[in-house]
């Protein structure tokens, strides 16, 4: 019997949907969608920042189905040449860029502006996880000390941009990767005990502004109309939602303006003071989902390549999202972290699409049933 | 080999998942703190918060009340509100005053006073939101403005209420001003707890009236809670609690007699009081020079202000209460009235006068040279005999002419309802001892005592003590606390207060000697130092003119206006009171260098009574401007 052709339309589509994860991609879609409402009621209701995002999202999707399609094993090709490029590129910044609020963070590139500390993000991964895949068997405590040399050169060129919070990302995703490539208890904890004693070095090393944000962080009132003014109107914001939220577009703190960067860093704060605890607890709740989904990926993954580039992936939708709402109800410091598929901006969409895009990628190529 | 490999791999599997769960649970942790900072700031502390971001958006404007008006006892409207457009400037959103400042003058027109004025007004008043650039702005200037306003930011147009005096510069002193509430101010509205009630009152009474009675007229504040955005602009009014007006405030004052004293007194310095017996209240209360209420209303320009403090005139000091002088030969009837009373004179006695009266080695002159010859008690008040006064005052000592004259309230403040009322001096050996240091000068010498006969001396009173002591004489003793205000009116209540006549005390005089005084007083308008001023007149009155010395004459020394220096001339004065029978009007008037009493004070006396007893208006006066007409139809209404 001759199987009948399938009509042109349907195989189409299932050329679109091969190699993507539903799950992963139900998810996103979802918390993009939640952005762009709170996206659309703080642009007072005005189309065009919606407008925009959602050809941003057009992008990331695209960019997410292009990598879906990739195997871990040619994405791997790409690591060295990424990385080398991203320090190239950072280099060229902390030379030739262009200041914008103090800091040194754009590149000009023909007719747009780039910032490689956002390709950092997934660069750096991409890097130490195809070193420990290279030295697999034969890893030792040397290849963890060049896995921290292969980190902190980075880190260090978006430290001094400046730019503490995707260095903190930065540096958080690049040490999930040395982490669950197994690094011993007892490093780890060598190390912690340096960087805790190093602490106070590390102030000094520190911008002033920098430690403004976190002395205010300790008590905002010091400065409430300068540094603690973000902190106590996001607070406020997050608070007066209540349990179950002001109610979509009644936002009173975003729609008079009492909100800083309301459609970018801040707008967890319009949205959980519309949507209240029971819409806090929703968005924790899908990037639990989001991250249970990654990390399940991660465990099933074929190579030590894939499933520690899935793990750190996945660890940095956390932190993303961990830090940024932290920021907005006032437990962590105020540094420039999006909330993830959320805030408007297209580059911060662009790589975290592609991260899933990558995830997708590893989940298609996993382990099957052993052998 | 092969199997060890595999083994490697899976306990290195192991070993990752192990790590992959401890992960999960430090994301789950971690989360774990992010849902309980949630359920702290959503949950337990949402009453809070909710509470910061009312407070956040909703800001409390104050709507300043309408002040009340003043009106005349006939309900003629002395002080009322107009409306008119300010351009005001809120100095901290402007990053370049004085470039603003030369933008907006090519729109409306901005005088360099205007700038002095609202740079005085940066310095003096600290943490001020707005401060006023331009007052009364044309609707021309106003529509011009507003076609522009996207280029200023921190300056706007605002509606606002002024006040307005429509007979300008007459009753001035009674009326007072407005100023801007200044660091004194404050603190005493901090301490009476009226601070907050002043919230968005830029001017308040200062002086007069309107000073006086603040608290009638000011009314009180009104709130409106608006939503604002961060930067504190106005989207919406979510509440109102509406102002409520001032108190209407009613003199006792007739605007119309005011109005026709302070034409007939026309430019010379001095004052005249006239008060209602029967009430004590003040029927016209003038203060020479005055000065226009009007241009103090929008913060006076600083060169008026400096025209106004420096002239030597004064014109903001009010006379008539805070000015002292010597009553001169006014005193006559009341040392008459006191030695009848203490029985040292009766209406027979007689003395010989040949124009100078000697004590202690020393002459005192009369001022008619060769004296009056036989002079009675009737015919010293009537033509005004020195010599008989000078006896007079030397028999009855300084103890009892200081005892009977505090009766009638010569040389103790009267209590009107006006700021800064003088003391006036009431001579007494008490008096000398507090008021010297020097021993020397402490100890009264008898020969004080006679020129205080005469009204000379230390003698020193205001004008409003003196009409005070007439009106008192005039009603046979009753002695009245002076007052301006007869009722405040709440206008939206219709509730009206009257403030009654307060009676201080009654003065015991016999009946007949207050007669024999009044008919002396007749007299002096009749065929005595006043008949020309009062020639024709067809109501009964009686006055006493005076003259009192600004300068003291050496003995035997004659006094020549012609070679005295203006300001050194003698003072005028003239007291009255009519009709002879229940008199309804006593005054004082003061002419400052004006010599003798009967030629300058007392034809403005005669054309008040005039006025006031038979409506005649003097010419050159229209009898009520057409304003005048509309308001009071206004009021009635």
């Amino acid at each position: 019997m001759e199987l009948a052709p399938l009509p042109p339309l349907r195989r189409i589509g299932m050329r679109l949907a091969e190699g993507i994860d539903s799950t992963l991609l139900v998810l996103i879609l979802i918390l993009s969608m939640l952005g762009l409402a709170a996206l659309f009621s703080a642009s007072y209701e005005s189309p065009s920042r919606v407008l925009a995002q959602l050809a941003n999202l057009g992008v990331a999707l695209v960019a997410m189905w292009l990598v879906a399609q990739v195997s871990p094993q040619t994405l791997m090709r790409f690591a060295v040449p990424a990385y080398a490029i991203g320090v190239a590129l950072l280099i060229a910044v902390a030379l030739f860029g262009d200041v914008a609020n103090g800091a040194r963070r754009w590149l000009h590139i023909g007719v747009t502006r780039f910032q490689p500390s956002e390709m950092m993000k997934l660069a750096l991964p991409l890097m130490l996880a195809w070193y420990f895949h290279k030295n697999e068997s034969t890893l030792r405590l040397g290849n963890f000390a060049v896995a921290g040399v292969l980190l902190i050169v980075p880190v260090a060129l978006i430290l001094r941009q400046p730019d503490l919070g995707t260095a903190a990302l930065v540096a958080t995703v690049g040490f999930c990767v040395i982490f669950f490539a197994g690094i011993s208890w007892r490093v780890l904890g060598l190390l912690g005990g340096l960087g805790l004693a190093a602490l106070p070095l590390a102030w000094g090393f520190m911008h002033d502004y920098q430690r403004r944000r976190i002395l205010t962080l300790i008590d905002p009132t010091t400065d409430p109309l300068g540094a603690g003014y973000h902190i106590i109107q996001s607070t406020i914001a997050v608070g007066s939602g209540g349990p179950w939220g002001k109610g979509w577009l009644n936002g009173t703190q975003a729609h008079l303006e009492f909100i800083p960067e309301r459609h970018t860093d801040f707008i967890f704060a319009v949205f959980s003071e519309e949507f209240g605890l029971v819409g806090n607890l929703v968005l924790l709740t899908l990037y639990s989902m989001l991250i249970a989904r990654g990390l399940v990926i991660a465990g099933t993954a074929a190579t030590v390549f894939a499933r520690l580039l899935a793990a750190s992936i996945s660890l940095m939708f956390f932190t993303y999202a961990f830090v940024n709402m932290g920021m907005v109800s006032g437990i962590l410091p105020v540094v420039g972290v999006p909330l993830p598929f959320l805030s408007y901006g297209g580059t911060a969409l662009l790589t975290l699409f592609i991260g899933t895009g990558i995830l997708m990628s590893v989940q298609r190529h996993r382990q099957l049933v052993q052998s | 080999m092969r199997l060890a490999e595999l083994r490697n791999h899976e306990r290195e599997m192991k070993q990752f998942q192990l790590r992959v769960a401890i992960a999960a649970f430090a994301v789950l942790a971690a989360f774990g703190v992010l849902a309980a900072r949630f359920f702290y700031l959503q949950l337990f502390q949402h009453s809070v918060y909710q509470a910061k971001a009312e407070e956040n958006r909703i800001s409390v404007v104050p709507v300043s009340p309408n002040r009340g008006l003043i009106l005349d006892r006939n309900g003629l409207v002395i002080a009322r509100n107009y409306s008119g457009y300010t351009l005001e400037i809120y100095p901290r959103r402007v990053a370049n005053m004085e470039q603003t400042i030369n933008e907006l003058a090519e729109l409306v027109d901005i005088q360099p006073r205007d700038r002095v004025r609202f740079r005085k007004l940066v310095a003096e008043t600290r943490n001020a939101e707005n401060l006023p650039i331009r007052n009364r702005l044309s609707d021309e200037e106003a529509a011009r403005f507003a076609a522009n306003r996207y280029r200023f930011e921190g300056v706007e147009i605002k509606a606002r209420l002024f006040r307005q005096y429509p007979y300008g510069e007459v009753g001035s002193h009674v009326t007072g001003y407005m100023g801007r509430v200044d660091q004194a101010d404050q603190v005493r509205l901090e301490k009476e707890g009226s601070y907050a009630n002043y919230r968005g009152t830029d001017y308040i009474g200062k002086g007069g009236v309107e000073a006086n009675y603040e608290n009638e007229l000011h009314g009180t504040t009104g709130f409106e809670q608006v939503e604002i955005d961060a930067a504190g602009r106005g989207i919406r009014v979510l509440s109102r609690t509406p102002s409520l007006p001032g108190n209407n405030v009613t003199l006792t004052l007739d605007m119309r007699l005011q109005q026709v004293t302070e034409v007939a007194f026309g430019e010379r310095r001095g004052a005249v009081v006239a008060i209602e017996p029967e009430t004590g209240g003040v029927l016209a209360l003038v203060s020479k020079p005055g000065f226009d209420p009007n241009l103090f209303v929008d913060g006076i320009d600083p060169v008026y202000w400096a025209e106004l403090n420096n002239n030597i005139d004064k014109p903001l000091n009010n006379r008539a209460i805070s000015g002292a002088y010597p009553p001169g030969s006014t005193y006559k009837p009341f040392m008459a009235l006191a030695a009848l009373q203490l029985g040292k004179r009766t209406p027979r006695s007689t003395i010989q006068d040949p124009g100078y009266f000697d004590f202690g080695g020393r002459r005192f002159r009369d001022s008619k040279a060769g004296g009056h010859g036989t002079v009675d008690l009737y015919k010293s008040i009537v033509v005004s005999s020195d010599t008989f006064y000078y006896q007079l005052a030397n028999d009855m000592g300084i103890d009892a002419i200081a005892g009977f004259m505090k009766n009638f309230g010569f040389g103790a403040r009267t209590g009107i309802d006006l700021q800064n009322e003088a003391l006036g001096v009431l001579p007494s050996p008490e008096w000398k001892q507090a008021r010297f240091r020097n021993p020397a000068q402490q100890k009264w010498f008898p020969g004080e005592t006679i020129s205080i006969g005469i009204g000379q001396g230390y003698n020193s009173f205001t004008p409003i003590q003196l009409a005070q002591a007439m009106a008192a004489l005039a009603s046979g003793g009753m002695v009245y606390r002076p007052r301006m205000v007869a009722h405040v009116h709440n206008a939206r209540t219709g509730e009206r207060r009257y403030f009654d006549p307060e009676q201080m005390h009654q003065i015991t005089l016999r009946a007949e000697h207050v007669e024999f005084v009044k008919q002396a007083m007749a007299g002096v308008v009749k065929e005595g130092t006043g008949a020309r001023a009062f020639a024709g007149a067809s109501y009964t009155v009686g006055g006493k003119t005076g003259t009192a010395q600004v300068i003291a004459m050496k003995q035997n020394e004659k006094y020549d206006e012609k070679k005295v220096d203006e300001r050194l001339r003698d003072h005028s004065l003239f007291i009255a009171f009519a009709p002879l029978d229940s008199p309804r009007i006593a005054l004082a008037v003061i002419v400052e260098n004006g010599g003798f009493g009967a030629r300058a004070a007392a034809p403005i006396a005669r054309t008040m009574l005039d006025y006031y007893m038979l409506g005649k208006v003097p010419a050159g006066m229209k009898k009520a401007t057409p304003e005048d007409e509309a308001a009071e139809k206004q009021e009635s209404d």
